[in-house]
């Protein structure tokens, strides 16, 4: 076994997030997580629960106010130009996609392996053209991101961020807005993602998602986590949430409020 | 990456001065204006420091991305601004040339008329008018386009798949903007000079085109070239910073846009006109 796979693919110690517009405004105190290689997360909150900014924290887009946390074991705050194959290893699909406007579907999907491989376009068109086909993109790929609908946006976003084969994938609420057609192909594909994808050689892929609905992804495979008052909750399996009893899990699962007193 | 960004706006953090309560004296008023000036002034030199940094450091990184990016911005504040230069050019040799050489030859001083011609249209009309015209035309686009990217969260994006913002985003910005306005201001010397000519030429001034052109031959040395070089690409290279400084300036939100349009080129002028004065110090000093 090699080194990065022994590691934590994700540790956070004693960690304190603050606002991505405002670093001194805690959202998040005192959270201790670990993520092994190959795991599927699911990270529930109420919206304003600051789950985007855990996110970006994980995925080193943001230091950590106190703590810290280490991504394969490189910790994020020496995360800089010279740590940049390290950063790579993580991909991030955001809430609303945050495709470039000024570029084609096609374009916003083949700038990072463009630039991080120095490639002409015609030199990425073949990978492009292969994950585009894979997300069912190609027929909008001319297309700028504002002329398609928020369906397709998000998964051009999340093409963007498989373009280059991450060993991590982080989704702040992917399911959020989506189509019922599209969700059940997201919970597929993310299914396919972490078990191991041809695309990404057949390697269990560690995927962490936020969501502030936890009904789609009740598996026993995969493991939960919950953001309360500034706090973060390990949960466990998903036999351990609905052991809980929590009055927050059964508010996410939308159960009716009589259960809930 | 993060933290060049980070950097040149940390020192520009004017919120705390912005929402402070202000007592009624007019003191206070020009103490914070003052402030507020020498801070904006401080994160722009550490922004224009950090996009030369940036400029030599990555020169041969993701050539393929950033060499098409840069032709672009040649095209957009280059090319593109070429028909309304040429009008603008034939505008200012019937406007202004015109009218002076007349002058001049009315009060017999067609002698100084090479001398005048390099004052006011290769020193200083010429590079501060393009200046202000590609500020206007593609400035104000650069402000808003980086801005609205800003305000929707494309270039913490453009962090998160590991590609530097300064890099993609400013770096083809200022080189095409250097470029096109010594261009431009090449192009609108040569019409603008040329045009003057016809216009006194069709006053019947009685100057032949050889004089003419021979008197401004004569009026130029090798250090107006240089300095006409050097102050131009200064204004591309400023404009650019100025513009995108504001546009990527702070997280922004989308209705910040306007306003900080607005801000980034009337500082953008202002730029241009200390730079200019600068300028005219090295003509003073030769």
């Amino acid at each position: 076994m090699s080194e990065t796979e022994n590691t934590a693919a994700i540790e956070m110690r004693e960690v304190s997030v603050g606002a991505m517009r405002d670093i001194s405004f805690i959202v998040l105190e005192d959270v201790t997580w670990s993520v092994a290689a190959g795991e599927f997360w699911t990270v529930a909150g109420q919206p304003y629960s600051g789950k985007s900014d855990f996110l970006m924290l994980a995925a080193g887009l943001m230091a950590p106010v106190r703590g810290e946390c280490r991504l394969f074991g490189t910790d994020t705050r020496t995360f800089g130009e010279a740590k940049l194959a390290e950063r790579l290893h993580v991909g991030f699909v955001f809430a609303g996609g945050q495709l470039f406007n000024q570029l084609t579907i096609r374009e916003n999907v083949a700038l990072p392996l463009q630039y991080h491989h120095d490639l002409a376009p015609a030199a990425a068109a073949r990978a492009v053209e292969r994950l585009l086909e894979l997300l069912e993109l190609t027929p909008l790929a001319d297309l700028t991101p504002v002329s398609i609908s928020e369906n397709w946006r998000a998964r051009a976003a999340l093409a963007r961020a498989l373009i280059l084969k991450p060993k991590v994938l982080l989704l702040d609420n992917p399911l959020a807005g989506l189509g019922i057609r599209h969700l059940h192909w997201w919970l597929r594909f993310l299914d396919r993602l972490s078990r191991g994808h041809d695309w990404c050689d057949d390697r269990p892929m560690t995927v962490v998602v936020t969501t502030d609905d936890l009904r789609p992804w009740r598996d026993p495979s995969r493991k939960f986590a919950l953001l309360r008052d500034k706090k973060f909750f390990l949960l466990g399996h998903w036999n351990e949430v609905e052991a809980s009893g929590d009055a927050l899990v059964k508010e996410l699962l939308a159960e009716p409020m009589e259960t809930v007193e | 990456m993060r933290e060049n960004l980070g950097k040149a706006f940390a020192l520009t953090d004017t919120q705390i001065f912005r929402r402070a309560p202000l007592p009624r004296s007019y003191t206070n008023f020009l103490g914070r204006k003052t402030f507020l000036f020498l801070m904006t002034l401080q994160g722009l030199v550490a922004f224009a420091l950090i996009t030369l940094g940036v400029i030599f450091r990555k020169f041969r990184t993701a050539r393929n991305v950033i060499r098409p990016r840069i032709r672009q911005e040649i095209a957009r504040a280059g090319v593109a601004l070429l028909p309304m230069f040429l009008f603008v050019a034939l505008a200012l040799g019937f406007l202004v040339i015109g009218q002076t050489v007349s002058a001049l030859a009315r009060v017999g001083a067609t002698g100084y008329l090479g001398s005048t011609m390099v004052i006011v249209v290769v020193r200083e009309l010429g590079p501060l008018l393009a200046a202000v015209l590609v500020l206007a035309r593609v400035g104000t686009a650069h402000v808003i386009e980086l801005g609205t990217a800003r305000a929707l969260g494309e270039v913490e994006a453009l962090e998160a798949l590991g590609i530097d913002p300064v890099h993609y985003l400013v770096v083809p910005r200022v080189i095409g903007m250097a470029v096109g306005v010594f261009a431009l201001t090449v192009y609108l010397i040569i019409v603008a000079l040329g045009s003057g000519y016809l216009f006194a030429f069709l006053q019947d001034v009685p100057l032949a085109p050889g004089d003419y052109f021979k008197q401004i031959a004569e009026a130029l040395n090798w250090l107006d070239f240089v300095l006409l070089a050097l102050k131009t690409v200064a204004f591309g290279f400023f404009i650019a910073v100025v513009t995108c400084y504001h546009g990527l300036a702070q997280p922004l939100r989308l209705e910040d846009v306007s306003r900080v349009a607005v801000r980034a080129v009337t500082q953008g002028v202002i730029v241009c006109v200390l730079i200019d004065s600068l300028f005219i110090l090295l003509y003073l000093g030769t």
